[in-house]
């Protein structure tokens, strides 16, 4: 049975290393879904965690200032507001425009404005499911697919 | 006529129940009869799909709108090859499409296999028949492709369709569905005869021998599927690269990985008798990962940029996947006397540990995957609160497991079964370590820090080093004895060992493709905004507008920028990115400027046009270092899997150690 004990230490080991590796990328990627209410609750907590807000463009307020793009977002039936701003190198997307719904990644800063990263948006009423299945992403909120 | 298909899809639903009973309780019973009437109903199945399925491709064509699916799917404009795999291009279509795939499998299983494993038979045609009958129950009752636009008692058509989804009108997707589920759905047939041999408690392996041919093809299909989705989000999406670990990605991937270490672990059970449980576990395991792929991407579970669809058929496929885990489990755990291991584990250094470590770590990965993708949903359930994990972390794991795999796939083939002395590793890996260490040095010497980099190139170089030895050294002792020059010698090679030397060139693909993947740790991008006569540099290249073009189509409207590209002061070529705006479903797509080279890709995407001044375009600029090989090695893993196919002219018995009390009734290796 000694085989199967250098086995077992083996095995340990290596699953020890993996869900070592996995700890440190959930901590370092891991993105809190939140809507614009429970971003205003959260106050001081929010400050430094990666946050996904979704809401909805307001008429009017999609502003550039050179290479950002301010805008607001709201939740319609509740009546609450957020200050987005997006200083991202990616374009925006077509769909993105008022009224659409708006998906922001990024920081809370203390300020209560939302530093958005990436911005993914689409259109109130046109956007339907596309099954099938194995498509791969429109676009990845969070980082582009990289090795590194 | 929708009438007609709507009754055809619920005849083939009873037919799949009866199917079911007929054979189980035919070869419970033992009544040929009931049996026999069980495998014509399997035909009659595929009658009723194919009729149900054509007439929904004819309303598709003709574009009858009063259809809602053809009204949500078509638009007149669309050219007929994409109103043709609209059939496959929504929920209700693709459904059909799936059920009447796995008609097609099961037709065609139950008639080679006529005369054949009459144990056995009604039972695969019962497991079979069984997902048969679920996915008819979707297609008849929940998202049924024959409902009509109704306004009160009276059905309306519209004057035109919204149009297939424009992402989805592209060649690689027309075809990369139906390979994806020529892979999914194959999957239920080895599946099947592994149910079918356990309840039957057969002794031995009669259903991997049997299914063989049947698991790689159906690997195939889907390495072919998941590739072209690779190809398609490459030269498509426009986001820049060709893996995003989208959760409808990774939905794609989990079987594979699962299916890649069936393939690998039935090999220790057709040669040394080991690993039967596990066999039986991976292969249930591949079975419920395509039923939960197609869960993932159709019932909006976890939300992803494009499945934001959220649809009521996620309870029916819990409720499915459930029953088939207590099932699988079930019947292993009843079955665990015939599933003995035959030999046992004799060193660290062998055969069969490399076979073992290829497993664990190809599981780890799939359970590293299948986490990351529902860790939503699990911190949802837990924390009450949604988490979600981005690339960061599925490349964290998933790079070091496909590095550790890579250094198996170049040490397993060439290590002995049950113990490798020092003496042969030594004499099979001294030069390839030897080349890959000095690779390394090279490329640190030339500035190479990137250690992830380092480690996958100096591996690559190794483990291509050890198959090139391998078919080296077989081909020259063929070649001394026969006469024959090298190159006659290492075809006359393969050909005796088909399976040996098909698996190498497959390993040589994959190879390929990681030469291809550790490009991206050199990528390069920018993101500029560009009028006429304008210029931008990225790396060596330099670009220039000449102009920006717009234009109008029946199906779309589109904007053309045409970039001269020059390196070093020398034109080398131009690009011409592209986004069309297209009329039916007024949503956007862009058809991206691609300079395909061996050593990188040069790669334009006309992102939109700029909002602060009105004649600028946006363009993003990326440089892909060696991504083309990606494809490249996909080639050669193709062509690798066909050769496994080809029956071997040397035909080999497997001397079997150890084989303790079991008598080896040898089944016939056909399908």
């Amino acid at each position: 049975m000694k085989t199967y004990g250098k086995f077992a230490i083996l095995v340990v080991a290596i699953v020890g290393t993996l869900i070592w590796l996995a700890a440190g990328g959930i901590s370092e990627s891991k993105t809190y879904y939140k809507t614009i209410e429970e971003v205003t609750r959260m106050g001081q907590d929010s400050y430094g965690k990666r946050i996904r807000v979704t809401g909805d463009v307001v008429p009017g307020s999609i502003r550039r200032e050179g290479k950002e793009v301010h805008f607001t977002i709201c939740e319609k039936d509740k009546g609450l507001r957020l200050n987005v701003v997006y200083k991202g190198t990616d374009p925006l997307p077509d769909t993105f425009r008022d009224d659409a719904q708006a998906m922001a990644d990024g920081k809370m800063d203390p300020s209560g404005t939302f530093h958005a990263s990436s911005i993914a948006a689409k259109c109130p009423s046109k956007y339907e499911a596309k099954p099938g299945s194995g498509k791969p992403a429109a676009k990845p909120l969070n980082q582009k697919a990289s090795i590194s | 006529m929708e009438n007609l298909g709507a009754l055809a899809v619920l005849l083939a639903f009873c037919l799949s129940i009866y199917a079911v009973f007929g054979s189980a309780v035919g070869a419970l019973k033992k009544k040929p009869f009931l049996i026999l009437s069980a495998e014509r109903a399997v035909y009659s199945i595929w009658i009723l799909l194919t009729l149900a399925s054509s007439l929904l491709v004819y309303a598709l064509l003709t574009g009858d709108m009063r259809l809602a699916y053809v009204a949500g799917r078509t638009n007149h404009a669309m050219p007929t090859i994409y109103k043709f795999t609209a059939w496959w291009g929504g929920q209700e279509g693709s459904l059909l499409f799936w059920s009447w795939i796995l008609s097609s499998y099961s037709a065609v299983v139950t008639w080679t296999n006529r005369r054949k494993f009459r144990q056995i038979m009604p039972w695969v045609i019962a497991v079979l028949m069984s997902t048969q009958c679920f996915f008819l129950i979707l297609n008849a009752f929940v998202e049924s492709p024959f409902q009509v636009l109704a306004v009160g008692k009276g059905v309306v058509a519209v004057q035109d369709g919204r149009g297939l989804s424009p992402l989805l009108q592209y060649w690689a997707m027309a075809i990369h569905p139906p390979m994806l589920y020529l892979g999914y759905v194959g999957f239920v047939v080895p599946f099947a005869f592994a149910m079918a041999s356990l309840i039957t408690r057969q002794p031995g392996d009669a259903w991997i021998h049997t299914t063989r041919r049947w698991t790689i093809i159906t690997w195939l299909f889907q390495s072919c599927g998941i590739i072209l989705g690779a190809g398609w989000a490459y030269a498509v999406l426009g986001w820049g690269g060709y893996w995003g670990w989208d959760p409808v990605e990774n939905a794609s991937l989990l079987p594979w990985i699962t299916a890649t270490a069936f393939l690998h672990s039935v090999m220790m059970q057709e040669k040394k008798g080991m690993m039967k449980v596990w066999n039986m576990a991976l292969i249930s395991a591949t079975f419920l990962l395509c039923i939960f792929g197609t869960f993932l991407t159709r019932s909006g579970i976890v939300s992803s940029v494009h499945a934001f669809g959220v649809s009521a058929i996620g309870k029916y496929f819990v409720a499915f996947i459930a029953i088939g885990l207590g099932a699988c489990v079930y019947l292993i755990l009843s079955r665990l006397d015939y599933l003995k291991s035959e030999a046992h584990l004799e060193s660290i250094v062998s055969r069969e540990s490399s076979f073992l470590f290829n497993n664990l770590i190809l599981l780890a990965s799939c359970f590293a995957v299948l986490w990351g993708t529902l860790f939503p949903v699990i911190t949802e359930a837990i924390m009450g609160e949604k988490v979600s994990v981005g690339a960061p972390f599925f490349n964290r794991v998933n790079i070091p497991i496909g590095l550790f795999l890579l250094f198996l796939t170049g040490v397993g083939p060439l290590i002995a079964w049950r113990r490798s002395s020092l003496e042969s590793l030594k004499r099979a890996f001294l030069w390839p370590t030897v080349a890959a260490v000095l690779l390394v040095a090279v490329l640190i010497v030339a500035g190479i820090r990137h250690f992830y980099a380092l480690m996958s190139f100096g591996l690559c170089l190794f483990v291509a080093a050890t198959i090139v030895s391998e078919f080296f050294k077989g081909s020259r002792a063929i070649a001394a004895r026969n006469n024959m020059n090298l190159v006659r010698a290492m075809v006359e090679l393969t050909h005796r060992n088909t399976r040996r030397y098909g698996g190498y060139i497959v390993h040589m693909g994959i190879v390929l493709m990681f030469v291809g993947f550790t490009g991206a740790a050199f990528n390069k991008d920018d993101t500029v905004e560009v009028g006429t006569g304008e210029t931008f540099r990225l790396g060596k290249y330099e670009m220039k507008v000449r102009e920006i073009q717009d234009g109008d189509t029946p199906n779309y409207m589109w904007q053309r920028a045409v970039v001269d590209i020059s390196k070093g002061g020398e034109q080398i070529g131009t690009l011409r990115p592209e986004r069309r705006i297209y009329k039916a479903s007024q949503e956007p797509n862009s058809i991206v400027g691609i300079r395909r080279r061996l050593n990188e890709d040069l790669y334009l995407n006309f992102a939109s046009m700029s909002q602060s001044s009105s004649d600028k375009a946006v363009i993003q600029a990326f440089v892909f270092p060696l991504v083309s090989w990606i494809w490249i090695g996909f080639g050669v893993l193709f062509a690798g899997s066909i050769i496994c196919l080809i029956p071997p002219k040397v035909r080999l018995q497997y001397a079997r150690t150890e084989v303790v009390g079991v008598v080896q009734k040898h089944a016939k290796v056909e399908k």
